[in-house]
């Protein structure tokens, strides 16, 4: 509405430019400002969890107004920004150069298709989904570009781990999203999100509250977890093991940008999954329905901010083969049963039945699948063989 | 069951979340500039010399004697000695020192010259805030920045201070009966002279 308003000032040879224009700016400002927010946020969340304040001091600056310390990310900022440009002597000048950039880009591209609210989608494809992992397959690229190009071993060993990890994680990604598009039928998020906005005694058809649709959104967010290299899968960056990993010959701005690459990566994959599963800018309840709809979706989008940050400080990092069993053991199977269920939920039609029939399945396959991880890791007293 | 323990243990993580809201006690850290904690008893930072009494030149416990100055490990103290003499607390001739200088830049709050000094002269100050702006001469104490009367000494390590005082009154007691006893024996030989 507001949009029309201002595209209707400039001539009408400029106004399908402007129009963009508008619609693509306001992607980056905004969600500019969410990472920021959510960096104080993350620091402040995981402070209290270890019984901290956190930061709690810098407000306006050139003020006694404190604010709760959220003014922390501008002298953040000032110092990324501000510090040296240091890149390695041996290093491969251009391609270093490029690997921020490189990351920045499809992040921000997936936005594009990403239903912020009602009609605020900037570009609204027909294979909204399918665009949305093919530029976020292109975030390996960039990892592996920063790895390579620094010359330097915890780097490379960095990329090699982030490759791996986010390779076999985007398969229970993908194969959990593909359940959605069974159902649903199309590939176009708006469609995906009108199909969740009904309502059945005021409370909303979201898939999430289907068996096949938890089961799908628990897979997904724990492989978005590892898409976005948060913890316990941060493996890609275990600080304690290989420094920073790929982004360590990273100084000043380029490592802010990979820090805000990384986050708008997580609220990307956060977006996909609240309008796959959590009804998009849907309303739970029908009386809420007045609420504005974008308010729907950063709430939501808080909300999931706030699970990776409250799981981020609870568990600890996985090994490496840890990490591949977890995804290709229990979780590629579990998303396959996951698709069988999807499908005899579809062909069941509705009744309670089928409500039966496939939260038995799915919890059976959990359990036989949990079990078998399990059974492998001999648990118990660690015995020490030569140091005692 | 695979993903029970992860549960208890978000569970565990959101019970110190909220509870750090709820109830001060859990706050391990202190909001430092406002709330402080009050310091332990053998806290030590950078030395300080001991003056009796009220005035710092005169009371000064420091004898010049540089045994300090030569057992610094990273030699951040610098002294130079008086040319006249000025009575101690027992009334003794000592010289004292002209110049007294630590460079806390470089002291590492070892402790060693307050052990050595065999003059209760030397003690570990417990005060911490000491940035400042001038790197060179601002870091470098002089003997009237150093000089501290005993009674801070007494405040800072209570316990510590106390056993020193003895000790000195004591010294101090003992040269007095030596000296009354020196007296009178002065006095009691000058007579026994007198009749041849």
């Amino acid at each position: 509405m507001l949009k029309h308003q201002a595209v209707g000032v400039f001539p009408d040879n400029w106004r399908p430019f402007v129009s963009a224009l508008i619609s693509i700016s306001f992607i980056p400002l905004v969600f500019a400002t969410l990472f920021a927010f959510v960096t104080v946020f993350e620091r402040k969340g995981i402070g209290r969890i270890q019984n901290r304040y956190g930061p709690n001091r810098v407000g306006i600056p050139l003020t006694k107004i404190r604010l709760c310390g959220f003014g922390q990310f501008i002298p953040d900022g000032l110092k990324s920004l501000t510090k040296e440009d240091v890149v390695p002597y041996a290093a491969d000048q251009v391609v270093h150069f490029l690997a921020p950039v490189v990351l920045l880009v499809p992040v921000l591209l997936a936005y594009a298709v990403l239903p912020i609210g009602r009609n605020m989608t900037a570009v609204d494809f027909d294979a909204g989904l399918l665009f949305f992992f093919a530029v976020g397959g292109a975030v390996e690229l960039s990892v592996f570009m920063a790895g390579w190009s620094s010359h330097n071993k915890y780097s490379m060993l960095g990329a090699m781990r982030a490759i791996a990890q986010m390779i076999s994680y985007e398969v229970p990604l993908i194969l959990s999203a593909v359940t959605v598009i069974m159902i649903v039928g199309s590939l176009k998020l708006a469609d995906i999100v009108a199909a969740q906005n009904l309502y059945t005694f005021g409370i909303a058809h979201w898939f999430v509250f289907t068996p096949w649709g938890l089961a799908g959104f628990i897979l997904f967010f724990i492989a978005s977890l590892a898409e976005s290299n948060r913890s316990p899968f941060d493996l890609p960056e275990a600080e304690s093991e290989i420094i920073a990993g790929y982004f360590t010959e990273y100084s000043g701005f380029k490592f802010a940008l990979f820090f805000l690459g990384e986050y708008l990566g997580m609220f990307a994959i956060s977006g996909l999954g609240i309008t796959l599963f959590l009804g998009g800018w849907t309303a739970p309840f029908s009386f809420l329905a007045w609420v504005p709809s974008y308010l729907w979706f950063f709430a939501k989008l808080m909300a999931l901010v706030f699970i990776f940050i409250w799981i981020r400080g609870t568990l600890p990092r996985l090994r490496m083969d840890q990490l591949m069993n977890f995804a290709w053991k229990f979780m590629l199977p579990l998303a396959l049963v996951n698709i069988v269920t999807a499908g005899l939920w579809h062909f069941m039609g509705a009744g309670w039945s089928r409500w039966g029939v496939c939260s038995a399945l799915i919890f059976g396959a959990y359990a036989i699948l949990g079990r078998g991880l399990m059974q492998n890791q001999k648990l118990g007293k660690r015995i020490y063989r030569y140091a005692e | 069951m695979l993903g029970e323990q992860i549960i208890k243990g978000m569970a565990v993580t959101a019970r110190n979340f909220f509870g750090s809201y709820v109830s001060k006690d859990r706050l391990t850290t202190v909001q430092y500039p406002e709330e402080r904690l009050t310091p332990k008893e053998n806290t030590r930072q950078f030395p300080f010399l001991v003056y009796d009494g009220d005035d710092a030149e005169k009371g000064l416990r420091c004898v010049a004697c540089q045994i300090c100055e030569k057992e610094c490990p990273p030699q951040c103290i610098y002294i130079v000695k008086s040319r006249d003499k000025k009575p101690d607390y027992k009334g003794q001739a000592q010289l004292y020192p002209a110049t007294f200088d630590i460079d806390i830049s470089v002291c590492m709050s070892c402790q060693i010259c307050v052990e050595v000094c065999p003059f209760d002269a030397i003690k570990m100050n417990t005060e911490f805030e000491l940035s400042t702006d001038d790197r060179f001469g601002g870091l470098l104490l002089t003997k009237d920045k150093l000089a501290k009367p005993n009674e801070h000494y007494r405040r800072i390590h209570p316990s510590e201070a106390a056993v020193v005082d003895a000790q000195l009154a004591e010294e101090k007691a003992r040269a007095e009966a030596k000296a009354k006893a020196a007296a009178e024996a002065r006095a009691k030989t000058i007579p026994r002279d007198q009749p041849t």
